[in-house]
Formats: structure tokens, C-alpha cells, sequence
């Protein structure tokens, strides 16, 4: 069968479960693929030869009541594989070979997923660009030199460019949705607790989320519902009936009432973002969706919020790497002086501008000032999404402010950076569901998302809600396989 | 508010990141660059708002303290630095 990276996971499940396709005829493809696509740089550790083992294995003794039987995944470098190298994107992990397997990437192998190799991200998941790695930049199947996207930048890249049927990634500002607008593919960010947090590299505990990026709706409904666990190895792991996403996914979603934030119209937004906009509206509406105006106040003080409570979090989750236990270690004088040079040499430039952001709101004087100010201001934006979910069942914004740009474009510039996420973060503060669709073009023919923001423990309705618009939108991704000679 | 030298170096020493002088400047006019950006928060008046430290609003479960791992020390230290095959090994720390 020709042209197997093409087909999506939905496709892929059945043609090996009518015995259409091996497991080890999709593996291959998928290595094939992988390894005429090393321009992208989306892959920072492959494990062909045992997936291919694996496969063959599979393949003698068939367990097809599987949800995901003998399909390769890759997936993002910030969950630990067991036997497997775990750098996070960073030199300080450079070398760290986990004794156990996260939760979610367990999940996926008991449903007979096959791992592929570990994908790309920003160091520690500190970016939106997939600029910080220490492994370098990836680059967008869309265009050469654009980025894809970050924290989750190689797993976005490798689902859009075909060198895996889907993914999963992590999501702490907006690091799967983000990069699933950049490149034209489906992410989605979960409720706060729905996916277990063991066993993946923490950044920041209070809003880090792991969740499925996909080629479709559908896909990603599926794999929803089996990274979705409650796991007592989590302890803010939330216990709630879970959905079989996929199986209860419905185009119908006449009369679900639909909000729309006049804050997310912000300044400098361009024409084309508030027409992709308006566009989505109209698609809701054709969908038999009620349009509402809405007003979350308090959206504009989320970025500057999420600047305080992340890097706080992240400066104490990082304390761990000091060069004893795991990892790399520089040579010091003394133990106070290996630490220090480790870190130093260890962490690149973002990781440390966070460490210190985060130390200094935490340290003695500062604290009230910041980053209790910072908790405080979470509560009135949790309080704005409370208000509107009184009238509505779900929020419509776009999912950035741009579309993709070029690797280099906004390196320098911290703050222009993290307005990347403006759309995003305040989601993650309210610890709220929100899922990116591609939604159109802009003039340049880079792909553009439209966010879909619902209820906590609500993701079937937002997913309800992105898979009725998917078939009205019809979205073709162009991509022209650039990178391949 | 701005940041000086002085308050990296500060900042530094409590993160155990050395940070050589041209570093310290760069910081410096990062972290001003941030800082500036952060000060919105000023324009709300939160005196009375209770901060949020959990968006999920669960009680933490108690489990039973048990041993699920065993007889791992060699895997756990065949990832450290250095190491005499018992322990982790790092700079003599009392002369």
C-alpha cells in the first residue's frame, strides 16, 4: 500500500485491524520517512531498531481489540521513557536515561502503540519557537526557516510532516496549541488533572498539562481518551467519569451557546487573524451554535501573571539539577562551585532568565509583591471564565496573535515572545480545556488556528464543537515536502 | 523599579548560577525588559481577592506508605556523574 504516512491514525487502526497493513509495513514507513526528514530536525533521539523489533513482534501475535494496535508514535523529549534517553531539550539531561515510564506514555504503549523516537522542544518547554532546544531549531514542513512553533515544536512538525501518525506534547502557556496553529495540525490542552503529570520533566507543576496532537479531530479524540487517566502517582490527578471521547464525538452541536471575548481583539492583532475570526463565527453559526457576546476583563493581565507563577514554579521544580545525582556535571573547586558552573554551563540562556525571574519574586521582600500578587490576579481571571460559563458552553478566540515566523525573528526580544501566547495562557491559569484547529491561511499561506476554550472536565463538548467546525472549515494543509531530496 | 548588577549577583548567588560580568548586564536588561512588562498588575487592586494556589479544588487523597520500588540503586546510579558503584561521589566537602 502506497503513500502510508499519509493516511490518518483513524485509518492506519482500521487497515491493521482488517489486516490491510502490518504493523511492521507502517513502521517502516514511518522510519522511512523520519529518516529522509532529518532536515527538519524534529526527532532529538530515535529508536528505530527496537521499534521495528517491536513491530515485528506485534505482528506475530495480533492483539486487535487494541485502540491503538502496532502503531508507531513518537513523542515529545519532556516524557520519560524507561531504557530510553529523556533530555527535556536541555544539556543538563544530555545523558539521562530513565528507570521508569510516564503515565501517559505507558498508557499509549498498553494500547499497543510502538515508540518511534523522542521528538524536539523548547529546553525544559521554556519557549514558543523550538529556538532554546539544545539540539538546535526545528524547522515547519510549511516553509523552510519558519518556525514551528514551541515548547511542543519537533512533536508539531513530525505530525504535520508526516513522520508520525500522532503525538502527544506538553502544554504549560499554550506549548500544544501554539505550535499546532503554526503548522496546521490539532492540539489539544486538557482540564488540569485529567492526564497524569508522573513521570513527565516538570516546569511548572500548577499549570502543566501533557495532551494529543493530531492530524484530526477525530485522532485526537482518541488518543484523549487513552492518555486520560486518573493515577493515584499524580497527587493532583483529578478522579472524574472520563469520556470515550471518540465514541461519543458528534457533529451535532445546535443551540450549544458559544462566546466571544471582546478582549481577545487586542491591539496590533492583524486583519487577517479578526477575519479568521469572524469566519469562525459564521462556521459556528452554520453549525446551529448560538453566538454570544462575552467579556473576560481581566485577560490582558494574564501574561504578565503567568511571567510571575511559572518562572516561581520552574525555579524551585529546576533546583534538582545540581550534577549529583543524574546528568551533566562541571568541574568545580568546591561543591557550592560545581553547582553553580553546572547550572551555568548546564541550562541555556531562557532557562536561566527564568530560573532568575522565578528566584527573585520567590526571594525574601519580593514575595507579596509578586508572586502573591500574581495568585491573586489567577483568581480574578478564574472568576471571569466562572462568570461566562454561566451563559455559555464554550469560549471561540483565535489561537495567536500572528502566524508563523521566521527562526531568528523574535530570538532578542524576551517580551515579544511571550505575546506568542497571549491567547493561550490564560487558559492554563484557569486550568481550563482549550483545543487549536486549523482554520485558513494567511497571504503567505501559513496555517492559522482558531482556540476553542471549554468547561473544566468538558472536553467532549469542545471537541464536539471543533469536529463539527473541522468539516465545515475543510482545511488542506500545503505542504510540499521541501526538505525531502 | 530597575534591576542592578548588584541584585543579579544577589539573584545569582540564591540560584547557584555563576554569572560572569557580561552576563550580568545581559540579564540585567532582560530582566528590566520583563519586569517592566510584569508591573500591569499594579493597575488592579487586589486587597481583597483570595490568591489562587490550585485550580483543581480537591482535597489531596492520603495513600498507604508503601515500598513499590525495589532494588534499584544500581539503575538509579548508573546515571550519576560520579560514583564509587555504592554512592553518588561529589567535591570533598570538609577539609
Amino acid at each position: 500500500m502506497s503513500d502510508i504516512t499519509k493516511q490518518s491514525l483513524s485509518e492506519l487502526v482500521k487497515n491493521i485491524k482488517e489486516k490491510k497493513l502490518s504493523s511492521n509495513e507502517v513502521t517502516k514507513a514511518f522510519i522511512d520517512r523520519s529518516e529522509k526528514s532529518k532536515e527538519l530536525n524534529a526527532y532529538i533521539s530515535e529508536d528505530y531498531s527496537s521499534a521495528l523489533e517491536k513491530a515485528k513482534k506485534f505482528d506475530e501475535k495480533q492483539n486487535l481489540d487494541l485502540k491503538l494496535p502496532g502503531i508507531p508514535i513518537a513523542v515529545k523529549d519532556l516524557f520519560c521513557t524507561k531504557n530510553v534517553r529523556t533530555t527535556a531539550g536541555s544539556k543538563i539531561l544530555n545523558n539521562f536515561v530513565p528507570t521508569y515510564e510516564s503515565t501517559v506514555t505507558q498508557n499509549i504503549w498498553n494500547e499497543g502503540a510502538i515508540l518511534l523516537g523522542k521528538l524536539n522542544c523548547d529546553e525544559f518547554a521554556m519557549g514558543s519557537s523550538n529556538e532554546t532546544s539544545f539540539f538546535g531549531n526545528v524547522q515547519n514542513p510549511v516553509d523552510k526557516n519558519l518556525v514551528p512553533g514551541g515548547s511542543s515544536g519537533g512533536s508539531a512538525s513530525a505530525v504535520a510532516g508526516q513522520l508520525t501518525p500522532i503525538t502527544i506534547g506538553t502544554d504549560t502557556g499554550g506549548s500544544i496549541r501554539q505550535p499546532a496553529s503554526f503548522t496546521g495540525i490539532v492540539g489539544l490542552k486538557p482540564t488540569y488533572g485529567s492526564c497524569s503529570r508522573y513521570g513527565i520533566v516538570a516546569f511548572a507543576s500548577s499549570l502543566d498539562q501533557a495532551g494529543p496532537m493530531a492530524q484530526n479531530v477525530k485522532d485526537c479524540a482518541l488518543l484523549q481518551e487513552i492518555i486520560s487517566t486518573y493515577d493515584s502517582k499524580d497527587s493532583t490527578s483529578i478522579d472524574f467519569k472520563r469520556n470515550e471521547y471518540s465514541k461519543e464525538l458528534t457533529k451535532n452541536i445546535k443551540g450549544k451557546k458559544i462566546g466571544i471575548p471582546k478582549e481577545y481583539r487586542v491591539d496590533g492583532m492583524p486583519k487577517e487573524i479578526e477575519e479568521l475570526w469572524q469566519k469562525g463565527i459564521q462556521y459556528a453559526k452554520d453549525c446551529g451554535a448560538e453566538i454570544i457576546d462575552i467579556t473576560l476583563p481581566h485577560t490582558s493581565y494574564a501574561l504578565p501573571a503567568y511571567y510571575i507563577v511559572a518562572p516561581a514554579e520552574a525555579s524551585s521544580n529546576l533546583a534538582r539539577y545540581d550534577g549529583v545525582k543524574y546528568g551533566f556535571r562541571a568541574k568545580g573547586e568546591n561543591l557550592i562551585d560545581m553547582y553553580e558552573k553546572t547550572r551555568s554551563e548546564g541550562f541555556g540562556a531562557e532557562v536561566q532568565r527564568r530560573i532568575m525571574i522565578g528566584t527573585y519574586v520567590l526571594s525574601s521582600g519580593y514575595y507579596d509583591a509578586y508572586y502573591l500578587k500574581a495568585q491573586k490576579v489567577r483568581k480574578l481571571i478564574k472568576n471571569d471564565f466562572d462568570e461566562v460559563y454561566k451563559k455559555v458552553d464554550a469560549i471561540l478566540t483565535p489561537s495567536t496573535p500572528s502566524s508563523a515566523f521566521k527562526i531568528g525573528e523574535k530570538k532578542d526580544d524576551p517580551v515579544s515572545m511571550y505575546l506568542n501566547d497571549i491567547f493561550t495562557v490564560p487558559v492554563n491559569l484557569a486550568g481550563l480545556p482549550g483545543i487549536s484547529i486549523p482554520a485558513g491561511h494567511d497571504s503567505k499561506g501559513y496555517p492559522l488556528g482558531l482556540q476553542i476554550i471549554g468547561k473544566a472536565f468538558d472536553e467532549q463538548n469542545i471537541l464536539n464543537i471543533a469536529y463539527a467546525m473541522e468539516e465545515k472549515i475543510s482545511f488542506k494543509n500545503k505542504i510540499n515536502d521541501w526538505w525531502i531530496k | 523599579m530597575s534591576i542592578d548588577l548588584k541584585t543579579i549577583k544577589h539573584i545569582s548567588k540564591l540560584s547557584r548560577i555563576s554569572v560572569d560580568e557580561q552576563k550580568a548586564e545581559k540579564l540585567a536588561g532582560d530582566l528590566n525588559s520583563i519586569f517592566k512588562f510584569i508591573e500591569k498588575l499594579n493597575e488592579l487592586n487586589t486587597d481583597k481577592v483570595k490568591p489562587l494556589t490550585s485550580v483543581a479544588e480537591t482535597t489531596l487523597k492520603l495513600r498507604s506508605d508503601e515500598v513499590k520500588s525495589k532494588d534499584i540503586r544500581n539503575e538509579i546510579i548508573k546515571n550519576s556523574p560520579q560514583d564509587n558503584e555504592d554512592y553518588f561521589v561529589v567535591p570533598k566537602v570538609i577539609e
